[in-house]
C-alpha cells in the first residue's frame, strides 16, 4: 500500500511516500503504524482539518483498506 | 478543463485560444493570479497539489460555478511546484452569455481557489521557508458566495 503525506504532515515524519506491506485493515491503524513511538506526529495526523483520502478520494471517519492501492494524509488545504 | 501543471504558461496565448470559435458566448471574463516578490523577501512559492484529486475536487467546484452561473466554459490552469516572483500561478477564464455572468463566475472560482482548493502552499523567503494557510481575507471572500440566494443569480455584499 502506498501511502502519501501532504504539506506539514510530510514534513513532520521526514518522508512524502512510503510502502506499507502487508497493508494495515483500516485508517486507524495505518495511523498507529506511521505515527510508532513520534506522539507528534501521532497528534498531527488526528490533528483539527487534517482528512484522509482513500484512493484518492477523501473519506470521513474510518475506513476499511483492504483492497486500497493509495492512502493519503491531507493537511487543512491553502488555496493556491 | 481543469489542468493542472508544473510548467509555466502564457495566459495571452491561453485566453486567445479560450476566446477562439465562440460565436454564442457574449461575454468571456478571466483573471490571471502572479507570484508576488514581496519587495524581495519571498525568494519562491512551492505550491503543492495531489494530481488527480486536486483536479478532480477543482473540476467539482467548475461544474458547481458552470450551472450556478450558467456559463459555456470554463478553463482553470493552475501550477503547482516551485514558481518564481512575477510567474503567472493561475489562471480562470469564463464564457457566457452575458458579462454579469462571466465576471462573477471568475470572482467565485478565483475565491474558491484561493481558501479551499487541494493545494499546500510554502513560501520560500530570507528568513526561511513556511507552510501558509488562507489569510483572513481569502475565507471572508469565499464566505461571501456561502450567504442564503434569493435570485438565482446571487450577488456578493
Amino acid at each position: 500500500m502506498r501511502v502519501l503525506l501532504f504539506g506539514r504532515l510530510g514534513d513532520l515524519a521526514g518522508w512524502r511516500e512510503r510502502s506499507f506491506d502487508p497493508p494495515p485493515a483500516s485508517l486507524t491503524a495505518l495511523k498507529a503504524l506511521i505515527a510508532a513511538g513520534d506522539d507528534a506526529l501521532g497528534a498531527a495526523l488526528d490533528g483539527k482539518g487534517v482528512q484522509a483520502a482513500v484512493d484518492k478520494q477523501i473519506v470521513r471517519g474510518d475506513a476499511c483498506l483492504a483492497a486500497t492501492s493509495e492512502v493519503a494524509f491531507l493537511p487543512p488545504m491553502s488555496g493556491g | 478543463m481543469i489542468r493542472l501543471q508544473t510548467a509555466a504558461f502564457d495566459p495571452g496565448a491561453e485566453l486567445s485560444s479560450f476566446c477562439a470559435g465562440r460565436i454564442e458566448s457574449g461575454a468571456v471574463a478571466s483573471f490571471v493570479g502572479i507570484a508576488r516578490g514581496e519587495g524581495g523577501e519571498a525568494t519562491a512559492l512551492e505550491l503543492e497539489a495531489y494530481p488527480g484529486l486536486t483536479e478532480a475536487e477543482i473540476g467539482k467546484m467548475a461544474a458547481a460555478a458552470s450551472k450556478r452561473f450558467s456559463l459555456d466554459d470554463v478553463l482553470v490552469i493552475h501550477r503547482h511546484g516551485a514558481i518564481a516572483p512575477g510567474e503567472p500561478i493561475v489562471m480562470v477564464a469564463t464564457a457566457a452569455a452575458h458579462r454579469r455572468e462571466a465576471f462573477e463566475a471568475c470572482d467565485y472560482l478565483m475565491d474558491y481557489l484561493k481558501s479551499r482548493a487541494p493545494f499546500w502552499k510554502k513560501e520560500h523567503g530570507r528568513g526561511g521557508a513556511r507552510w501558509v494557510e488562507p489569510t483572513q481575507r481569502d475565507l471572508d471572500d469565499i464566505a461571501r458566495w456561502d450567504e442564503p440566494r434569493e435570485s438565482p443569480r446571487a450577488k456578493p455584499r
